[in-house]
């Protein structure tokens, strides 16, 4: 049970044994998906025909790599510019709310609390098309009453960071609550305490006590919204980010250049979450 | 009749550093046994070996005759009060005091009729329903030793029960667990860094350190005829001085302190000789104050000084006395029965004290 | 001060209250509306209950609809019984270092996209995928063997992509279990399954309610799995709405399903919480 707990041995190594098996089915898809995208072939799957780095950095056909891949690229950039707008947004609003919820009460605060959770609970499906249909309708209305387009209100970029933001917010919220909650009040009275002002006092000693969860909420949000498909594929327009570009590529016949993608997206979300890990150990 | 417990040659080493060396006890059935240590002493090890969650390196542990060295720790006949209780806080009083017999499948009614007692005796009657986080302290540590006490054990381990208690709750559980030991005939083992709880409540205490039982004894014995400098200096409060002996005479030995005050102790047998350094323990309580040094004339060791601090705590009260040389500072007790009540700061003050109340010991050895 | 403190309150709701407004509730009650209305002309509707009772009426929604959540509860299950003992032994069993790197070890599948990790077990699953392959040099198999494309499949994919959002709630109740109350579990007669069954389960209850519910909303609003990994007898009920809104513009059907879904989603929710005495608060917040 625990290890001062003397347990038969039979016991021990069967379990250890289940939590090796785990973990190696745990990375055997990723593993696979990597290791293909080496593969001279034009199918992801074996037999292998050897190694290549064409995937990547190919520029004549069959074999364009990711790197001469147009649309691919953009879609990455896309990808990018949306979860940037999401991360700021959801911070922001997860900093007022962590903010309001952990120094003011008022009455109503505990349903508010509840209201603030229940995007978590709602299928990313329906938070999609709950905002397409809602926008549309506000768009068409205008277009009724004053014959003016809004593009922002039609399935594009505003409504998918939107989209993203709706649930993502609230991710953010937890985090930096969780985090503002064990600061010690005792910290700022000391503050006010040597002649700074509320706002100052929190701008130079809350704050920087917070950044180690702001840069985890954010780079939490980045990768929520970098993934997100199930929201994102119901408000995409033209632009199409990262996940559903792959996914209309997936749905005419894989080619390894889909692994190829794979594994930058792997190297990439590894590389930034590393990093989150390393500055907060810093803190 | 045989012991209740008995460890033999145990020892404990968790890689280069021996936490417990070839410590051997035995402690007769239905008596209160404490293990007095400071923190990291090993006593804590000791402890958690008898109940079953360290294995010993070497030894043995036999409660009432039985090894109970193979045995895993849910089916040892040995119960523990863990240092923070580890009160189970997803039951209530009732579920937490009647786990135990759950476990040893005796029927419900029983086991209801079971804890109803044992919340009875342990003055909690009628609160089975109420949850953990709603009792108070020293509730919470009635509860944590009914939930063992139900099963009856052999022996009864209770890590630093107290500490997290007020001190008038502290000093009034004392007497409970001693009457609770009585009252059940049970063996209680109990470890403690503080020795006024070892004092009070123990039969027999051993005193540790460093993995290794310096003298085992009552609290007599360890009060009155410390066998060790460590023991000297940790149970009860001391006056200690460091320095060389210059003649030693049968029992009697004179020696200069590091300060230079010329010193009468006595060696109570110990390979002592002129020349040695050596640690001399003199109690405050042994020491006399007198406003005139007359009065003092038949004690061995006699010094005139002024009071640098008078320390109020009620019966336990002290003055700190400087010699006229102003080298040492001699902390003595004041008498509260009135005929000091003048002392004051810089007052003029004549102590004294028999050789016979110096302990000496080698020095280096604590 | 008075005045700077609710200034303060005030400032702090807005973008609360403009977030949850606009983007969550508003939306929702529009899309309930939406889906209440029948089209009897061209940009001619009225109100009806018209798109719930083609739901009802057409076995193959309610079927779908149905299928769904029974599968989506099966693999909630799955995925707790797999993930319960790799959480316990990450909280309580590993130590140090080793604690950190196995739950590192556990997050890195879920860093890259739910896509990358649907694809790759079909490059694992389908017939001329490594398994496959694997059987055949094996000589378990005479021919390429297609495991794609049916509810397996699809069962396996969305256990693999819950797994984190179990076991990061278990490691977290689990740690918060100090080891003396095992002990004295112990220590008073329990075997270790009834210190299981009495103290850790009981101890963790909001931990499992938590990630059950957050496994089984994503197992049933989940549309990227089910389509690549199941084939035309494995129809999600996502896939229903997506067809209806973006392949046949019947946007009052597609509303219709979709608030179907929502309420299956929040009636389940809710029963869980109540079912088990915990609260949103605790169990999410």
């Amino acid at each position: 049970m625990i290890p001062s707990i003397p347990q038969p041995r039979f016991l021990t190594i069967a379990y250890t044994g289940y939590v090796v098996v785990f973990f190696f089915f745990l990375a055997l898809p990723l593993m696979v998906v990597a290791v293909f995208a080496f593969n001279d072939s034009q199918f992801p799957s074996l037999p292998w025909e050897g190694f290549t780095w064409n995937w990547f950095f190919g520029s004549e056909r069959p074999m364009i790599g990711v790197f001469h891949e147009r649309p691919i690229l953009r879609a990455i950039g896309t990808s990018a510019f949306v979860a940037v707008f999401v991360s700021v947004l959801s911070v922001g609003v997860g900093l007022s709310n962590a903010f309001l919820f952990n120094r003011y009460r008022f009455p109503g605060q505990n349903l508010l609390y509840v209201f603030m959770l229940l995007p978590l609970v709602i299928p990313g499906i329906v938070l999609g098309i709950s905002i397409l249909v809602f926008s549309s309708r506000m768009a068409n209305g205008i277009w009724d009453m004053a014959e003016w387009d809004i593009e922002a209100l039609r399935p594009g970029l505003v409504l998918v960071i939107l989209g993203q933001f709706s649930f993502i917010a609230t991710i953010a919220t937890l985090v930096i609550g969780a985090r503002l909650q064990k600061f010690d009040r005792t910290l700022e009275e000391a503050a006010l305490n040597l002649g700074a002002n509320r706002l100052t006092a929190v701008r130079t000693v809350t704050l920087p006590y917070l950044m180690p969860a702001v840069v985890g909420a954010f780079v939490v949000a980045f990768l929520m919204s970098f993934e997100n498909f199930n929201t994102t594929l119901m408000l995409v327009g033209s632009d199409a980010p990262l996940t559903i570009a792959m996914f209309d590529r997936l749905k005419e016949g894989s080619t390894p250049l889909l692994n190829a993608v794979s594994l930058l997206l792997m190297i990439g979300s590894s590389c930034l979450a590393l990093l989150m890990i390393a500055f907060q150990r810093r803190s | 009749m045989t012991a209740d417990l008995e460890c033999l040659n145990l020892t404990k080493r968790f890689g280069q550093m021996t936490a417990v060396d070839n410590v051997s006890f035995q402690v007769p059935r239905g008596s209160f046994f404490s293990i007095l240590g400071p923190s990291g002493c090993g006593k804590t090890t000791i402890m958690r070996m008898i109940a079953g969650f360290v294995e010993p390196t070497k030894g043995d542990i036999k409660i009432r005759g039985r090894s109970v060295i193979d045995t895993p720790p849910n089916k040892r006949p040995v119960n523990m009060v863990f240092q923070h209780l580890a009160l189970f806080p997803m039951m209530n009083v009732a579920d937490n005091i009647g786990y135990g017999l759950r476990r040893a499948g005796m029927a419900k009614a029983q086991i209801a009729t079971r804890v109803d007692a044992a919340l009875q005796r342990i003055g909690l009657a009628g609160t089975g329903q109420r949850k953990i986080d709603e009792l108070s302290g020293g509730q919470k540590q009635r509860v944590a030793i009914a939930r063992c006490m139900v099963l009856e054990p052999d022996v009864l381990l209770l890590d630093e029960p107290l500490g997290a208690l007020d001190l008038k709750l502290r000093e009034h559980m004392k007497v409970e667990l001693k009457s609770l030991q009585a009252a059940f005939d049970t063996t209680f083992v109990y470890i403690t860094h503080d020795q006024s709880e070892a004092l009070v409540m123990s039969d027999r205490i051993a005193v540790m350190n460093d993995g290794r039982f310096e003298q085992v004894g009552s609290g007599q014995d360890l009060y009155y005829r410390p066998r060790t400098a460590f023991v000297a200096g940790f149970v009860g409060d001391t006056n200690r001085w460091t320095g060389r002996i210059e003649r030693v005479d049968g029992d009697e030995l004179e020696m200069r302190t590091d300060s230079g005050m010329l010193m009468r102790g006595a060696v109570h047998g110990r390979p002592l000789s002129a020349g040695d350094r050596a640690d001399v323990f003199v109690r405050p309580e042994a020491i006399r104050i007198a406003q005139s040094a007359e009065e003092l004339a038949h004690f061995d060791n006699r010094i005139s000084g002024r009071v640098t601090s008078t320390l109020f705590n009620g019966a336990a009260s002290r003055i700190l006395v400087q010699d006229s040389a102003g080298k040492e500072e001699i902390e003595v007790n004041l008498p509260q029965s009135g005929e000091f009540a003048s002392l004051r700061r810089g007052s003029e003050i004549h102590i004294g004290w028999s050789g016979a109340q110096g302990n000496c010991f080698a020095a280096g050895q604590s | 001060m008075r005045t700077q403190a609710k200034l303060g309150l005030f400032l702090l709701l807005t973008p609360l209250l403009l977030w949850l407004s606009l983007l969550i509730f508003i939306p929702h009650i529009d899309m309930f509306v939406v889906s209440l209305r029948e089209r009897i002309g061209v940009a001619e509707y009225r109100i009806s209950p018209a798109n719930y009772l083609t739901f009802i009426n057409e076995p193959l929604y309610l079927r779908t609809f149905l299928r769904t959540a029974v599968m989506s509860i099966i693999a909630t299950i799955i995925t707790l019984l797999i993930a319960f003992p790799v959480s316990y032994y990450i909280a309580k069993i590993a130590r140090g270092r080793a604690r950190s790197a196995l739950f590192l070890l556990c997050l890195v599948p879920f860093w890259v996209s739910e896509l990358v990790r649907t694809f790759g077990w079909m490059i694992l699953l389908r017939e001329t995928g490594l398994i496959s392959n694997l059987l055949q040099f094996s000589g378990l198999a005479d021919a390429p063997v297609e495991m794609l494309y049916n509810d397996a499949a699809i069962m396996i994919g969305l256990v693999y992509t819950s797994m984190l959002f179990m076991v990061v709630p278990l490691v977290t109740t689990l740690e918060s279990l100090p080891d003396d109350v095992i002990e004295a579990g112990y220590d008073l007669g329990g075997s270790g399954i009834a210190v299981l069954r009495e103290i850790v389960i009981p101890h963790a209850m909001p931990g499992i309610v938590s990630g059950s519910i957050i496994v089984f909303m994503l197992s049933l609003g989940n549309y990227l799995t089910p389509t690549i990994l199941g084939g035309k007898d494995s129809l999600w009920f996502t896939e229903l709405i997506y067809s209806q809104f973006i392949v046949r513009f019947n946007w009052e059907l597609g509303a219709a399903f979709g608030f179907l879904l929502l309420g299956l989603s929040s009636a389940i929710v809710w029963g869980m919480l109540k079912l088990t005495g915990q609260s949103l608060e605790k169990t999410m917040g």
